[in-house]
Protein backbone atom coordinates (compact mmCIF):
# COMPACT_ATOMS: atom_id res chain seq x y z
CA UNK A 1 0.00 0.00 0.00
CA UNK A 2 1.36 3.43 -0.76
CA UNK A 3 2.01 6.02 1.89
CA UNK A 4 -1.00 8.22 1.39
CA UNK A 5 -3.91 6.10 0.37
CA UNK A 6 -6.04 4.45 3.00
CA UNK A 7 -3.55 5.68 5.55
CA UNK A 8 -6.20 6.13 8.20
CA UNK A 9 -7.51 3.13 10.09
CA UNK A 10 -11.01 2.37 8.96
CA UNK A 11 -10.12 2.85 5.32
CA UNK A 12 -10.76 6.21 3.68
CA UNK A 13 -10.03 7.51 0.27
CA UNK A 14 -6.86 9.54 0.02
CA UNK A 15 -7.26 13.30 -0.07
CA UNK A 16 -4.14 13.93 -2.09
CA UNK A 17 -6.44 14.73 -4.99
CA UNK A 18 -8.16 17.49 -3.08
CA UNK A 19 -4.84 19.01 -2.11
CA UNK A 20 -3.63 18.79 -5.72
CA UNK A 21 -6.76 20.60 -6.93
CA UNK A 22 -6.41 23.32 -4.29
CA UNK A 23 -2.71 23.81 -5.00
CA UNK A 24 -3.33 23.98 -8.75
CA UNK A 25 -6.13 26.51 -8.28
CA UNK A 26 -3.93 28.59 -6.00
CA UNK A 27 -1.25 28.74 -8.66
CA UNK A 28 -3.83 29.50 -11.36
CA UNK A 29 -2.86 26.49 -13.49
CA UNK A 30 -5.52 24.97 -15.69
CA UNK A 31 -6.30 21.31 -15.17
CA UNK A 32 -5.54 20.56 -18.82
CA UNK A 33 -2.16 22.31 -18.58
CA UNK A 34 -1.12 20.35 -15.54
CA UNK A 35 -2.31 17.11 -17.10
CA UNK A 36 -0.29 17.81 -20.20
CA UNK A 37 2.78 18.74 -18.14
CA UNK A 38 2.80 15.44 -16.27
CA UNK A 39 1.77 13.35 -19.24
CA UNK A 40 -1.72 12.20 -18.34
CA UNK A 41 -5.16 13.00 -19.72
CA UNK A 42 -7.26 15.78 -18.28
CA UNK A 43 -10.02 13.32 -17.48
CA UNK A 44 -7.63 11.12 -15.49
CA UNK A 45 -6.33 14.15 -13.56
CA UNK A 46 -9.93 15.12 -12.92
CA UNK A 47 -10.56 11.71 -11.39
CA UNK A 48 -7.43 12.10 -9.23
CA UNK A 49 -8.43 15.58 -8.11
CA UNK A 50 -11.82 14.30 -7.04
CA UNK A 51 -10.17 11.51 -5.09
CA UNK A 52 -11.60 8.84 -7.34
CA UNK A 53 -8.23 7.54 -8.32
CA UNK A 54 -5.34 6.97 -6.01
CA UNK A 55 -2.02 8.49 -6.79
CA UNK A 56 1.49 7.45 -5.84
CA UNK A 57 5.04 7.05 -7.01
CA UNK A 58 6.41 8.89 -10.00
CA UNK A 59 3.16 10.55 -10.95
CA UNK A 60 2.85 12.09 -7.52
CA UNK A 61 6.42 13.34 -7.67
CA UNK A 62 5.82 14.83 -11.14
CA UNK A 63 2.65 16.60 -10.06
CA UNK A 64 4.35 17.91 -6.94
CA UNK A 65 7.19 19.25 -9.03
CA UNK A 66 4.78 20.86 -11.46
CA UNK A 67 2.94 22.45 -8.56
CA UNK A 68 6.21 23.54 -6.96
CA UNK A 69 5.51 21.72 -3.75
CA UNK A 70 6.67 18.73 -1.82
CA UNK A 71 5.12 15.38 -2.64
CA UNK A 72 4.86 14.62 1.03
CA UNK A 73 2.75 17.72 1.59
CA UNK A 74 0.32 16.59 -1.08
CA UNK A 75 0.26 13.07 0.29
CA UNK A 76 -0.08 14.02 3.94
CA UNK A 77 -3.55 13.28 5.22
CA UNK A 78 -5.47 15.29 7.73
CA UNK A 79 -4.51 14.76 11.36
CA UNK A 80 -5.51 11.31 12.46
CA UNK A 81 -6.89 12.53 15.76
CA UNK A 82 -8.97 15.14 13.99
CA UNK A 83 -10.43 12.51 11.70
CA UNK A 84 -11.14 10.21 14.59
CA UNK A 85 -12.82 13.03 16.49
CA UNK A 86 -14.90 13.89 13.43
CA UNK A 87 -15.94 10.28 13.03
CA UNK A 88 -16.83 10.06 16.70
CA UNK A 89 -18.89 13.24 16.38
CA UNK A 90 -20.60 11.82 13.29
CA UNK A 91 -21.37 8.52 14.98
CA UNK A 92 -22.96 10.37 17.90
CA UNK A 93 -25.46 11.89 15.50
CA UNK A 94 -28.78 10.21 14.80
CA UNK A 95 -28.37 11.04 11.15
CA UNK A 96 -24.60 10.85 10.54
CA UNK A 97 -23.09 12.14 7.31
CA UNK A 98 -21.45 9.74 4.87
CA UNK A 99 -18.29 8.43 6.58
CA UNK A 100 -16.35 8.35 3.31
CA UNK A 101 -16.55 12.16 3.10
CA UNK A 102 -14.88 12.75 6.48
CA UNK A 103 -11.33 13.15 5.23
CA UNK A 104 -12.37 15.32 2.32
CA UNK A 105 -14.34 17.57 4.65
CA UNK A 106 -11.39 17.85 7.05
CA UNK A 107 -9.04 18.77 4.22
CA UNK A 108 -11.37 21.27 2.58
CA UNK A 109 -12.55 23.00 5.72
CA UNK A 110 -9.89 22.38 8.38
CA UNK A 111 -11.05 25.18 10.70
CA UNK A 112 -14.69 24.04 10.61
CA UNK A 113 -13.59 20.44 11.04
CA UNK A 114 -11.54 21.37 14.10
CA UNK A 115 -14.52 23.25 15.52
CA UNK A 116 -16.86 20.29 14.99
CA UNK A 117 -14.32 17.94 16.52
CA UNK A 118 -13.92 20.21 19.55
CA UNK A 119 -17.68 20.50 19.99
CA UNK A 120 -17.98 16.76 19.68
CA UNK A 121 -15.45 16.33 22.49
CA UNK A 122 -17.28 18.89 24.63
CA UNK A 123 -20.59 17.11 24.05
CA UNK A 124 -19.01 13.84 25.07
CA UNK A 125 -17.63 15.46 28.22
CA UNK A 126 -21.05 16.91 29.03
CA UNK A 127 -22.69 13.55 28.46
CA UNK A 128 -20.19 12.01 30.84
CA UNK A 129 -21.03 14.67 33.40
CA UNK A 130 -24.75 13.99 33.02
CA UNK A 131 -24.09 10.27 33.38
CA UNK A 132 -22.06 10.93 36.53
CA UNK A 133 -24.85 13.08 37.99
CA UNK A 134 -27.46 10.46 37.11
CA UNK A 135 -25.28 7.85 38.72
CA UNK A 136 -25.02 10.03 41.77
CA UNK A 137 -28.80 10.32 41.95
CA UNK A 138 -29.11 6.57 41.69
CA UNK A 139 -26.29 5.56 44.03
CA UNK A 140 -25.60 8.42 46.40
CA UNK A 141 -26.48 6.84 49.76
CA UNK A 142 -27.60 10.13 51.31
CA UNK A 143 -29.83 10.99 48.38
CA UNK A 144 -31.23 7.50 48.21
CA UNK A 145 -31.98 7.37 51.93
CA UNK A 146 -33.44 10.90 51.90
CA UNK A 147 -35.73 10.19 48.98
CA UNK A 148 -36.83 6.92 50.53
CA UNK A 149 -37.61 8.64 53.80
CA UNK A 150 -39.50 11.46 52.12
CA UNK A 151 -41.57 9.14 49.95
CA UNK A 152 -42.30 6.84 52.88
CA UNK A 153 -43.44 9.82 54.91
CA UNK A 154 -45.62 11.07 52.08
CA UNK A 155 -47.10 7.57 51.80
CA UNK A 156 -47.91 7.56 55.47
CA UNK A 157 -49.56 10.99 55.29
CA UNK A 158 -51.53 9.99 52.23
CA UNK A 159 -52.74 6.72 53.79
CA UNK A 160 -53.66 8.33 57.09
CA UNK A 161 -55.40 11.27 55.41
CA UNK A 162 -57.40 9.05 53.10
CA UNK A 163 -58.57 6.98 56.06
CA UNK A 164 -59.78 10.16 57.76
CA UNK A 165 -61.45 11.59 54.68
CA UNK A 166 -62.83 8.33 53.31
CA UNK A 167 -66.55 7.46 53.27
CA UNK A 168 -66.29 4.89 56.08
CA UNK A 169 -66.73 6.18 59.64
CA UNK A 170 -63.60 6.21 61.82
CA UNK A 171 -63.84 5.99 65.60
CA UNK A 172 -62.71 9.09 67.49
CA UNK A 173 -59.78 7.26 69.09
CA UNK A 174 -58.48 6.30 65.64
CA UNK A 175 -59.16 9.79 64.32
CA UNK A 176 -56.93 11.22 67.06
CA UNK A 177 -54.27 8.67 66.32
CA UNK A 178 -54.15 9.38 62.60
CA UNK A 179 -54.20 13.16 63.17
CA UNK A 180 -51.20 12.74 65.46
CA UNK A 181 -49.46 10.56 62.88
CA UNK A 182 -50.06 13.10 60.14
CA UNK A 183 -48.59 15.87 62.27
CA UNK A 184 -45.52 13.79 63.13
CA UNK A 185 -45.03 12.88 59.49
CA UNK A 186 -45.38 16.49 58.41
CA UNK A 187 -42.59 17.51 60.79
CA UNK A 188 -40.41 14.66 59.54
CA UNK A 189 -41.11 15.59 55.95
CA UNK A 190 -40.11 19.18 56.62
CA UNK A 191 -36.84 18.14 58.26
CA UNK A 192 -36.04 15.68 55.49
CA UNK A 193 -36.82 18.23 52.77
CA UNK A 194 -34.64 20.85 54.40
CA UNK A 195 -31.74 18.45 54.80
CA UNK A 196 -32.06 17.35 51.20
CA UNK A 197 -32.23 20.86 49.77
CA UNK A 198 -29.24 21.94 51.84
CA UNK A 199 -27.31 18.92 50.64
CA UNK A 200 -28.16 19.57 47.00
CA UNK A 201 -27.33 23.26 47.18
CA UNK A 202 -23.99 22.87 48.92
CA UNK A 203 -20.88 22.26 46.81
CA UNK A 204 -19.96 18.62 46.47
CA UNK A 205 -16.41 17.39 46.53
CA UNK A 206 -14.85 15.89 43.45
CA UNK A 207 -13.96 17.18 40.02
CA UNK A 208 -17.03 15.65 38.37
CA UNK A 209 -19.29 18.14 40.11
CA UNK A 210 -17.22 21.20 39.23
CA UNK A 211 -19.00 23.49 36.85
CA UNK A 212 -16.88 26.64 37.14
CA UNK A 213 -13.15 27.40 37.20
CA UNK A 214 -13.54 28.61 40.78
CA UNK A 215 -15.06 25.28 41.79
CA UNK A 216 -12.15 23.51 40.15
CA UNK A 217 -9.71 25.55 42.21
CA UNK A 218 -11.69 25.06 45.41
CA UNK A 219 -11.87 21.33 44.78
CA UNK A 220 -8.09 21.25 44.23
CA UNK A 221 -7.51 23.21 47.44
CA UNK A 222 -10.02 21.14 49.42
CA UNK A 223 -8.24 17.94 48.48
CA UNK A 224 -5.12 19.45 50.05
CA UNK A 225 -7.03 21.03 52.93
CA UNK A 226 -5.87 24.37 51.52
CA UNK A 227 -2.31 23.60 52.64
CA UNK A 228 0.23 23.99 49.79
CA UNK A 229 3.70 23.78 51.36
CA UNK A 230 5.53 23.74 48.01
CA UNK A 231 3.81 26.96 46.95
CA UNK A 232 4.64 28.56 50.29
CA UNK A 233 8.25 27.58 49.61
CA UNK A 234 8.15 29.48 46.33
CA UNK A 235 7.09 26.67 43.99
CA UNK A 236 4.10 26.18 41.72
CA UNK A 237 0.76 24.58 42.50
CA UNK A 238 1.17 21.19 40.84
CA UNK A 239 -1.27 18.42 40.05
CA UNK A 240 -4.13 20.61 38.88
CA UNK A 241 -6.22 18.88 36.20
CA UNK A 242 -8.92 21.47 35.50
CA UNK A 243 -9.47 23.92 32.68
CA UNK A 244 -7.11 26.67 31.53
CA UNK A 245 -9.37 29.23 33.20
CA UNK A 246 -9.16 27.26 36.44
CA UNK A 247 -5.38 27.11 36.11
CA UNK A 248 -5.27 30.90 35.69
CA UNK A 249 -7.32 31.35 38.87
CA UNK A 250 -5.11 28.90 40.73
CA UNK A 251 -1.97 30.70 39.54
CA UNK A 252 -3.35 33.95 40.90
CA UNK A 253 -4.21 32.27 44.19
CA UNK A 254 -0.73 30.72 44.40
CA UNK A 255 0.98 34.04 43.70
CA UNK A 256 -0.83 35.67 46.61
CA UNK A 257 -0.12 32.68 48.85
CA UNK A 258 3.62 32.83 48.06
CA UNK A 259 3.69 36.50 48.98
CA UNK A 260 1.64 36.12 52.17
CA UNK A 261 3.50 33.00 53.31
CA UNK A 262 6.69 35.04 53.40
CA UNK A 263 5.05 37.55 55.71
CA UNK A 264 3.27 34.90 57.76
CA UNK A 265 5.30 31.66 57.64
CA UNK A 266 3.38 28.54 58.57
CA UNK A 267 5.69 27.48 61.43
CA UNK A 268 5.62 30.97 62.95
CA UNK A 269 1.85 31.17 62.72
CA UNK A 270 1.29 27.71 64.21
CA UNK A 271 3.64 28.48 67.10
CA UNK A 272 1.85 31.75 67.74
CA UNK A 273 -1.56 30.10 67.65
CA UNK A 274 -0.36 27.60 70.25
CA UNK A 275 0.85 30.48 72.39
CA UNK A 276 -1.90 33.07 71.90
CA UNK A 277 -4.89 30.97 70.86
CA UNK A 278 -7.01 31.34 67.75
CA UNK A 279 -7.71 35.06 68.12
CA UNK A 280 -7.13 36.70 64.73
CA UNK A 281 -6.89 40.24 66.09
CA UNK A 282 -4.16 39.35 68.61
CA UNK A 283 -2.33 37.36 65.97
CA UNK A 284 -2.61 40.25 63.53
CA UNK A 285 -0.96 42.63 65.99
CA UNK A 286 1.69 40.12 66.97
CA UNK A 287 2.69 39.57 63.34
CA UNK A 288 2.14 43.11 62.09
CA UNK A 289 0.20 42.10 58.98
CA UNK A 290 -3.21 43.11 57.62
CA UNK A 291 -6.03 41.16 59.20
CA UNK A 292 -7.24 39.87 55.81
CA UNK A 293 -3.85 38.26 55.28
CA UNK A 294 -3.98 36.71 58.70
CA UNK A 295 -7.53 35.34 58.18
CA UNK A 296 -6.49 33.76 54.89
CA UNK A 297 -3.31 32.28 56.34
CA UNK A 298 -5.25 30.70 59.22
CA UNK A 299 -7.29 28.80 56.62
CA UNK A 300 -4.14 27.71 54.77
CA UNK A 301 -2.14 26.07 57.54
CA UNK A 302 -2.70 22.71 59.26
CA UNK A 303 -4.24 23.84 62.54
CA UNK A 304 -4.15 20.86 64.85
CA UNK A 305 -7.60 19.56 65.64
CA UNK A 306 -9.42 22.55 64.18
CA UNK A 307 -10.86 22.76 60.71
CA UNK A 308 -11.81 26.29 59.76
CA UNK A 309 -13.84 27.72 56.90
CA UNK A 310 -13.05 30.74 54.77
CA UNK A 311 -15.16 32.89 52.48
CA UNK A 312 -14.11 35.87 50.43
CA UNK A 313 -16.18 38.21 48.31
CA UNK A 314 -15.81 41.36 46.29
CA UNK A 315 -17.94 44.50 46.58
CA UNK A 316 -20.66 43.00 44.37
CA UNK A 317 -21.17 40.28 46.97
CA UNK A 318 -19.90 37.59 44.63
CA UNK A 319 -18.12 34.84 46.51
CA UNK A 320 -14.59 34.64 45.17
CA UNK A 321 -13.22 31.90 47.41
CA UNK A 322 -14.88 29.29 49.62
CA UNK A 323 -13.46 26.80 52.04
CA UNK A 324 -16.44 24.91 53.38
CA UNK A 325 -16.95 24.02 57.00
CA UNK A 326 -19.13 21.22 58.35
CA UNK A 327 -22.34 22.64 59.72
CA UNK A 328 -22.03 25.88 57.78
CA UNK A 329 -23.00 25.11 54.19
CA UNK A 330 -21.90 27.60 51.56
CA UNK A 331 -24.09 28.18 48.53
CA UNK A 332 -23.06 26.58 45.29
CA UNK A 333 -25.23 28.77 43.13
CA UNK A 334 -26.97 32.06 43.74
CA UNK A 335 -26.55 34.47 46.56
CA UNK A 336 -25.43 33.91 50.10
CA UNK A 337 -27.18 35.06 53.27
CA UNK A 338 -26.95 38.86 53.51
CA UNK A 339 -26.60 38.63 57.29
CA UNK A 340 -23.16 37.10 57.09
CA UNK A 341 -20.53 39.40 58.68
CA UNK A 342 -18.64 38.98 55.42
CA UNK A 343 -21.07 41.44 53.83
CA UNK A 344 -21.49 43.65 56.89
CA UNK A 345 -17.74 44.24 56.84
CA UNK A 346 -18.00 45.80 53.38
CA UNK A 347 -19.80 48.82 54.85
CA UNK A 348 -17.14 49.24 57.57
CA UNK A 349 -13.77 48.89 55.85
CA UNK A 350 -10.81 48.02 58.06
CA UNK A 351 -13.02 47.35 61.10
CA UNK A 352 -12.44 43.84 62.43
CA UNK A 353 -15.71 42.08 63.17
CA UNK A 354 -16.21 39.07 65.45
CA UNK A 355 -19.71 37.59 65.60
CA UNK A 356 -21.07 34.31 66.90
CA UNK A 357 -23.36 32.74 64.33
CA UNK A 358 -25.92 29.99 64.65
CA UNK A 359 -26.29 28.13 61.39
CA UNK A 360 -29.94 27.49 60.57
CA UNK A 361 -29.18 23.96 59.42
CA UNK A 362 -30.38 20.69 60.85
CA UNK A 363 -28.06 20.78 63.87
CA UNK A 364 -27.86 24.53 64.45
CA UNK A 365 -24.08 24.64 64.80
CA UNK A 366 -22.41 27.58 66.50
CA UNK A 367 -19.70 29.27 64.48
CA UNK A 368 -17.39 32.10 65.43
CA UNK A 369 -16.99 34.39 62.43
CA UNK A 370 -14.17 36.89 62.02
CA UNK A 371 -14.49 39.31 59.14
CA UNK A 372 -12.78 42.34 57.74
CA UNK A 373 -12.98 44.26 54.48
CA UNK A 374 -10.33 46.42 52.87
CA UNK A 375 -9.63 47.91 49.46
CA UNK A 376 -7.03 46.59 47.07
CA UNK A 377 -4.00 48.84 46.68
CA UNK A 378 -4.84 51.57 44.16
CA UNK A 379 -3.02 51.40 40.85
CA UNK A 380 -4.13 54.82 39.58
CA UNK A 381 -4.83 58.26 41.09
CA UNK A 382 -8.49 58.89 41.73
CA UNK A 383 -9.39 55.23 41.27
CA UNK A 384 -12.43 54.03 43.20
CA UNK A 385 -11.33 51.48 45.78
CA UNK A 386 -11.86 47.83 44.87
CA UNK A 387 -13.25 46.44 48.10
CA UNK A 388 -12.79 42.86 49.17
CA UNK A 389 -14.06 41.16 52.27
CA UNK A 390 -12.72 38.08 54.04
CA UNK A 391 -14.44 35.94 56.69
CA UNK A 392 -12.89 33.14 58.73
CA UNK A 393 -15.25 30.57 60.25
CA UNK A 394 -14.25 28.70 63.39
CA UNK A 395 -16.53 26.08 64.96
CA UNK A 396 -17.25 26.62 68.66
CA UNK A 397 -18.78 24.46 71.37
CA UNK A 398 -22.55 24.38 71.53
CA UNK A 399 -24.00 26.62 74.19
CA UNK A 400 -26.63 29.20 75.00
CA UNK A 401 -24.50 32.19 74.10
CA UNK A 402 -26.37 34.81 72.07
CA UNK A 403 -25.81 34.20 68.41
CA UNK A 404 -26.92 35.70 65.13
CA UNK A 405 -29.05 33.20 63.24
CA UNK A 406 -27.94 32.97 59.64
CA UNK A 407 -28.73 30.67 56.76
CA UNK A 408 -27.00 29.63 53.58
CA UNK A 409 -29.20 31.54 51.18
CA UNK A 410 -32.79 32.80 51.25
CA UNK A 411 -34.07 30.01 49.05
CA UNK A 412 -33.30 27.31 51.58
CA UNK A 413 -33.52 29.32 54.79
CA UNK A 414 -36.36 28.63 57.24
CA UNK A 415 -36.02 31.97 59.07
CA UNK A 416 -39.46 33.49 58.55
CA UNK A 417 -39.12 37.07 59.86
CA UNK A 418 -35.82 38.08 58.35
CA UNK A 419 -35.19 41.70 57.37
CA UNK A 420 -32.59 40.59 54.85
CA UNK A 421 -34.82 38.14 53.00
CA UNK A 422 -34.62 38.61 49.22
CA UNK A 423 -36.93 35.83 48.09
CA UNK A 424 -39.36 33.37 49.66
CA UNK A 425 -37.94 30.15 50.98
CA UNK A 426 -38.90 26.89 49.35
CA UNK A 427 -39.05 25.43 52.85
CA UNK A 428 -42.62 25.87 54.04
CA UNK A 429 -43.19 27.73 57.29
CA UNK A 430 -44.39 25.78 60.26
CA UNK A 431 -42.34 22.63 59.76
CA UNK B 1 -61.22 -16.15 60.36
CA UNK B 2 -59.96 -13.89 57.57
CA UNK B 3 -56.88 -14.45 55.56
CA UNK B 4 -53.52 -13.49 56.98
CA UNK B 5 -51.20 -10.74 55.72
CA UNK B 6 -47.67 -10.18 56.96
CA UNK B 7 -46.58 -6.57 56.57
CA UNK B 8 -42.78 -6.20 56.70
CA UNK B 9 -42.19 -2.46 56.93
CA UNK B 10 -40.19 -0.22 59.26
CA UNK B 11 -42.21 3.02 59.11
CA UNK B 12 -44.55 2.83 62.15
CA UNK B 13 -47.14 5.21 60.72
CA UNK B 14 -47.35 3.30 57.44
CA UNK B 15 -47.74 0.10 59.46
CA UNK B 16 -50.58 1.64 61.42
CA UNK B 17 -52.41 2.95 58.35
CA UNK B 18 -52.03 -0.24 56.30
CA UNK B 19 -52.93 -2.41 59.25
CA UNK B 20 -56.07 -0.30 59.79
CA UNK B 21 -57.33 -0.51 56.23
CA UNK B 22 -56.59 -4.20 55.84
CA UNK B 23 -58.10 -5.08 59.22
CA UNK B 24 -61.20 -3.14 58.34
CA UNK B 25 -61.40 -5.24 55.19
CA UNK B 26 -61.36 -8.42 57.26
CA UNK B 27 -57.69 -9.36 57.07
CA UNK B 28 -55.62 -10.55 59.96
CA UNK B 29 -52.51 -8.42 59.89
CA UNK B 30 -49.14 -9.37 61.40
CA UNK B 31 -46.29 -6.91 61.23
CA UNK B 32 -42.52 -7.09 61.34
CA UNK B 33 -39.94 -4.32 61.08
CA UNK B 34 -36.49 -5.89 60.99
CA UNK B 35 -34.98 -7.16 57.76
CA UNK B 36 -32.58 -9.53 59.50
CA UNK B 37 -35.33 -11.61 61.12
CA UNK B 38 -38.04 -11.19 58.49
CA UNK B 39 -37.56 -14.66 57.06
CA UNK B 40 -38.19 -16.23 60.44
CA UNK B 41 -41.30 -14.11 60.86
CA UNK B 42 -42.68 -15.47 57.58
CA UNK B 43 -42.05 -19.10 58.37
CA UNK B 44 -43.19 -18.76 61.98
CA UNK B 45 -46.79 -18.16 60.95
CA UNK B 46 -47.23 -18.62 57.22
CA UNK B 47 -49.30 -15.74 55.78
CA UNK B 48 -51.44 -15.78 52.66
CA UNK B 49 -49.77 -12.63 51.36
CA UNK B 50 -46.57 -10.79 52.29
CA UNK B 51 -46.26 -7.03 51.87
CA UNK B 52 -42.54 -6.37 51.81
CA UNK B 53 -40.77 -3.00 51.94
CA UNK B 54 -37.68 -2.86 49.72
CA UNK B 55 -35.57 -0.82 52.12
CA UNK B 56 -35.48 -2.26 55.61
CA UNK B 57 -33.02 -1.99 58.45
CA UNK B 58 -30.31 -4.67 58.49
CA UNK B 59 -31.41 -6.49 55.33
CA UNK B 60 -32.97 -5.33 52.08
CA UNK B 61 -36.34 -6.48 50.86
CA UNK B 62 -34.72 -7.86 47.70
CA UNK B 63 -32.51 -10.20 49.72
CA UNK B 64 -35.47 -11.35 51.79
CA UNK B 65 -37.45 -11.97 48.62
CA UNK B 66 -34.65 -14.08 47.15
CA UNK B 67 -34.56 -16.15 50.33
CA UNK B 68 -38.31 -16.66 50.15
CA UNK B 69 -38.01 -17.91 46.58
CA UNK B 70 -35.16 -20.25 47.56
CA UNK B 71 -37.19 -21.77 50.37
CA UNK B 72 -39.47 -24.64 49.40
CA UNK B 73 -42.35 -23.59 51.67
CA UNK B 74 -42.35 -19.99 50.51
CA UNK B 75 -41.27 -20.13 46.87
CA UNK B 76 -44.84 -19.57 45.68
CA UNK B 77 -45.92 -17.22 48.46
CA UNK B 78 -47.51 -14.07 46.99
CA UNK B 79 -45.27 -11.08 47.76
CA UNK B 80 -46.25 -7.47 47.13
CA UNK B 81 -43.15 -5.31 47.24
CA UNK B 82 -43.21 -1.66 48.31
CA UNK B 83 -40.45 0.65 47.29
CA UNK B 84 -39.83 4.36 47.38
CA UNK B 85 -38.26 4.25 43.98
CA UNK B 86 -40.06 3.98 40.69
CA UNK B 87 -37.08 3.48 38.47
CA UNK B 88 -37.05 0.74 35.87
CA UNK B 89 -33.93 -0.76 37.43
CA UNK B 90 -35.67 -1.28 40.76
CA UNK B 91 -38.65 -2.88 39.13
CA UNK B 92 -36.35 -5.19 37.17
CA UNK B 93 -34.45 -6.00 40.34
CA UNK B 94 -37.68 -6.94 42.11
CA UNK B 95 -38.86 -9.00 39.17
CA UNK B 96 -35.55 -10.83 38.97
CA UNK B 97 -35.84 -11.62 42.67
CA UNK B 98 -39.27 -13.17 42.02
CA UNK B 99 -41.76 -10.56 43.15
CA UNK B 100 -45.47 -11.26 42.59
CA UNK B 101 -46.50 -7.63 42.39
CA UNK B 102 -44.87 -4.27 42.94
CA UNK B 103 -46.03 -0.86 44.21
CA UNK B 104 -44.13 2.38 44.44
CA UNK B 105 -44.56 4.81 47.29
CA UNK B 106 -46.63 6.86 47.65
CA UNK B 107 -49.46 4.45 46.98
CA UNK B 108 -53.17 4.73 47.70
CA UNK B 109 -55.06 2.65 50.25
CA UNK B 110 -57.40 1.43 47.53
CA UNK B 111 -54.43 0.17 45.52
CA UNK B 112 -53.08 -1.77 48.47
CA UNK B 113 -56.42 -3.39 49.12
CA UNK B 114 -56.98 -4.24 45.47
CA UNK B 115 -53.56 -5.82 45.01
CA UNK B 116 -53.59 -7.78 48.25
CA UNK B 117 -57.02 -9.16 47.39
CA UNK B 118 -55.82 -10.09 43.90
CA UNK B 119 -52.71 -11.83 45.23
CA UNK B 120 -54.78 -13.82 47.71
CA UNK B 121 -57.11 -14.88 44.90
CA UNK B 122 -60.12 -13.03 46.30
Amino acid sequence: MNSFSNSVPGGTRSLAGTRIRERRATLGIKQSALAKQVGISSSYLNLIEHNRRRIAGKLLLDIAAALQTDAALLAEGAELSLLNDLRAAAMASQDPPEPETTEEFAARYPAWAALIAEQGRKMEALENTIAALSDRLAHDPFLSASLHEMLSTVTSIRSSASILTGPDPVEPVWQDRFHKNIFEDAVRLGDASQALVTYLDAPQAGPSSNSTPLEEVESYLDERQFYLPNVEAGGEATGFTGTAQGQALLDRYAARLREEAVRVPTDVLLALVRQEGLDPLRLTHALGVPMQTLLRRLAQVPLQGTRVGLVECDASGTLTLRRSLDGFPLPRYGDACALWPLFGALSRPHMPIATTLRSLGAKGELIQAFAVAAPDAATEYGQDPIMRSTMLLVPVQQGDAPALEVGMSCRVCPKSACPARREPSILADGF
Amino acid sequence: MGKRVLLIEDEPNIIEAVRFILSRDGWHVDTHSDGATAMAAVTHRMPDVVILDAMLPNRSGYEILRDLRDHEDTQNLPVLMLTARGQTKDRERAEEAGVSDYMTKPFSNADVLERVRALAGD
